[in-house]
């Protein structure tokens, strides 16, 4: 497992500002296509309101941050690029996304980082059903996901690769942690069903009763800690956050009991 | 594994007196079906491993081989089959979900063989495609609602608003999704090549794009589906068009997995996941779950690649097919791929392939007359599959609502499938669905590029012999055009529901 070339900084003074107010999506991801055909590196949104595929299918070296809150499928596609959102997010960030980092101040909805091949998604609140569903690592290409707050049903199902964390600080924007359902868990229920690669750590105490057949749950080994230690610092400086007591711990890891989960299914 | 207590399936006859002894049915049998016996010196069949592929019995060089049925002998009559038998046989053997390949075996009802085409006589001149010009070519995409025009310098007219890319292809014939892994990597470069000579397209099916096949990317229509194996940017950026899919005729509403014993070390390159790895294509998308969802993800791929060519969905044909249709329609696809119930696959739990879904006729037609009513025809193009077998298939396929049909098993078959239906097993014979580098030798990919190609060739110039013989000069006069069909022993509610009249009325 290696980690990729560290994503360009936020967007500084001299970004490209595009005013997003009342644009349709099409107009407004053409203007940030016209941007960077113009050379912009560096480009600041102001008052996205539900705009859809901000980033999607972008590539390169190019840093954006979105103000307001971006509609989905958020660097869906994506290549390369730095979206930092100042705000929550909805469904589907970094949908089947390549490589780059993605980093949401707030909470996102469902399926953040769904088929994700390869960057990093971080966000600082809570987020939805499905996180991390199907990420998959090849290679050099480890995609990562890292949850500030608690999770929802089905975190990691059918994951074949990467990281995904769940670390159950309070919320994002000062506010206490969420509940991941009623019992005020970190993770939902069925988590990691159909797992069959890649590891979820959490960040405190997980319930077995919410974890699916397929996957073991076991304390966070050096292996693990050494992956936390590299994805860890970033998150915690994308959001300004101190990042000893995050690494603290205690850690648990859940890992798939097999790579092949249906291996005995079929009569031959 | 115990010896199964299943009877074989093939009988099969070695004539002594032309046998030489050469062993090279020993070294062909992938099954491993022929041995030699050191103590007869002669080889010797273990017959419940033979799966009927025929290829010992083609090279054999003296044609002593003949692989046969095994005597069917039950003391039951017609309900229980010995299919039935046999594969209750096997489940107790294993308690395991019994697995198939390639289409459905049953006898389902074909419309296509009771359905017959039209010919001129007298009243309109029948054309002769030998010396005049007839039409095959086809554009695969959307078409605007109206064209709207403007003037520009000096009053001169120009289109108003740019039209929707289309996907332009020399015959309405397409290559069907067949991932690397579940074919070989010189299945995937004979059907590519073949697209590209004849100017049609290939489809990745959904195991990514091999860096051996990417010269062939502008004639490939990619798939991305529910397990997004190997969709990079690059791969949606140069493909010619994108399909999601979301069913198959052979496996409507679940999913798939490669196994992991076939997830070789170029195969895990393409898919971008380990070496023996299973992988897995969910049943559902997971960003899919509703008709809004799906044209997220088909505006997330327009917006991906700028709008600059087709996406389309490919679905099982099912029950409510046609709302679904309509649905697909407003999510914004460009075109809709319909599979019936006899599509072909690698590998799919039987009971799903023989007995879910509904024949692509049938479905053609509640989809095309649908969208007429709605208004929508011009909005998408219909690409049809599931069981073409002959380019009479394709016309009637054509006069029933299709814009262009995908074919998969002919394909294969004119590589030199011989319809085994062990896909599943990773040892076809014919170095086709496998990924056995000594049996993936034998399709030499040249040869196979130019058996596709000639296939192509030969049924577009039977449809053109066809079109000829109605009097028109354009597959585009019988797209759609259910007066050149007529019905032979059909209900009226089957005539009703294809649209079409009894073979002896009138127009
Ligand atoms: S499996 Fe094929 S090659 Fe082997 S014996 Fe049977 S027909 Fe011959
Ligand atoms: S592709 Fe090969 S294994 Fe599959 S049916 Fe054809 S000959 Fe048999």
């Amino acid at each position: 497992m290696t980690t990729r070339a560290p994503a360009p900084a936020r967007p500084g003074p001299a970004a490209v500002v595009i005013d997003a107010t009342g644009l349709h999506y099409r107009v407004l991801n053409e203007r940030i296509h016209a941007a960077v055909a113009a050379g912009a590196r560096s480009i600041v949104l102001e008052g996205v309101c539900g705009q859809r595929y901000i980033g999607d299918g972008l590539e390169g070296d190019l840093a954006i941050e979105v103000r307001g809150v971006p509609g989905s499928d958020l660097g869906a596609f994506m290549r390369g690029p730095r979206i930092d959102v100042r705000a929550n997010a909805q469904d589907g960030v970094g949908n089947t996304m390549s490589d780059g980092l993605v980093a949401v101040h707030g909470d996102a909805g469902d399926i953040p980082g769904h088929s994700m091949r390869g960057g990093r998604v971080y966000i600082r609140g809570d987020a939805g059903y499905r996180v991390g569903i199907h990420m998959k690592a090849y290679g050099d290409e480890f995609p990562v996901v890292i949850v500030g707050g608690t999770v929802r049903d089905f975190v990691g199902e059918y994951m074949a690769g990467g990281l995904l964390v769940v670390l159950g600080l309070p919320g994002g924007h000062g506010r206490p942690p969420g509940r991941a359902n009623d019992a005020g868990r970190l993770l939902g229920d069925f988590a990691g069903t159909g797992m069959h690669g890649g590891a979820i750590l959490v960040r405190g105490a997980v319930d077995p009763r919410c974890v699916g057949r397929e996957v073991a749950i076991d304390p966070a080994g050096p292996a693990d800690l050494a992956a936390l230690g590299r994805f860890l610092p970033e998150f915690c400086a994308a959001f300004g956050l101190d990042a000893a007591p995050v690494m603290a711990g205690p850690f648990q890891r859940l890992s798939p009991r097999s790579n092949r989960p249906y291996g005995a299914l079929y009569a031959y | 594994m115990a010896r199964t207590r299943v009877a074989p399936d093939f009988a099969v006859r070695r004539d002594t007196a032309r046998c030489i002894n050469c062993k090279a049915c020993v070294r062909l049998c992938a099954n491993g079906v022929h041995v030699w016996d050191e103590v007869a010196g002669a080889p010797v069949a273990d017959e419940s491993k033979c799966v009927g592929c025929h290829f010992c019995e083609e090279h054999c060089p003296t044609r002593a081989l003949s692989i046969e049925r095994a005597p069917a002998e039950t003391t039951s009559g017609g309900h229980w089959t010995r299919s039935a038998i046999r594969g209750i046989g096997r489940q107790a053997e294993t308690g395991g979900i019994l697995l198939g390949a390639m289409g459905n075996d049953r006898p389902q009802m074909a419309y296509f063989d009771r359905l017959v085409l039209n010919a001129a006589q007298v009243t309109n001149p029948s054309i002769d495609p030998l010396r005049e010009p007839m039409e095959l070519k086809t554009f695969i995409g959307s078409r605007p609602d109206r064209i709207e025009i403007a003037r520009g310098a000096g009053g001169r007219p120009r289109l108003g608003a740019p039209l929707p890319p289309l996907l332009e292809i020399e015959t309405p014939i397409m290559f069907s999704a067949m991932s690397y892994g579940s074919i070989s990597l010189n299945a995937c470069r004979s059907l590519a090549g073949a697209a590209g000579e004849i100017g049609t397209c290939w489809n990745t099916g959904e195991g990514g794009l091999h860096p051996d096949l990417e010269s062939c990317a502008d004639r490939a229509i990619v798939q991305v589906a529910s397990g997004r194996f190997g969709v990079t940017p690059e791969y949606l950026a140069r493909a010619a068009a994108i399909e999601i899919k979301v069913g198959q005729g052979a496996k409507p509403g679940i999913g798939g997995h490669l196994p992991g014993g076939k997830v070789t070390e170029d195969v895990s390159r393409t898919r971008r996941i380990p070496v023996g790895s299973d992988a897995i294509s969910p049943a559902p998308h997971h960003d899919i779950y509703s008709i809004e969802d799906l044209k997220q993800l088909i505006f997330a791929l327009k917006e991906a690649t700028r709008y600059s060519k087709p996406v389309g969905v490919k679905i099982a044909a099912v029950h409510n097919v046609a709302s679904i249709a309509i649905g697909i329609v407003h999510a914004g696809a460009d075109f809709i791929a319909i599979d019936g119930i006899r599509g072909g696959t690698g590998a799919a739990p039987s009971v799903i392939r023989d007995h879910v879904g509904i024949p692509i006729e049938l479905a053609l037609a509640s989809v095309d007359q649908r969208l007429r009513e709605e208004g929508l025809r011009h909005r998408v193009s219909i690409i049809a599959a599931g069981g073409i077998r002959s380019s009479a298939d394709v016309l009637k396929a054509i006069a029933l609502g299709a814009d262009a049909v995908y074919i998969a098993t002919a394909a294969l078959v004119a590589l030199g499938c011989h319809v085994c239906r062990t896909c599943y097993l990773g040892k076809c014979n014919w170095g086709i669905a496998t990924q056995d580098p000594a049996l993936t030798r034998r399709l030499n990919p040249e040869v196979g590029q130019t058996r596709a190609a000639n296939l192509l060739r030969a049924w577009s110039h039977e449809i053109k012999e066809m079109l000829g013989g109605m009097g028109v000069n354009a597959i585009e006069s019988v797209r759609g055009n259910r007066d050149h069909l007529r019905g032979v022993g059909l209900s009226q509610v089957e005539l009703d529901l294809l649209g079409i009249k009894h073979a002896g009325s009138p127009w």
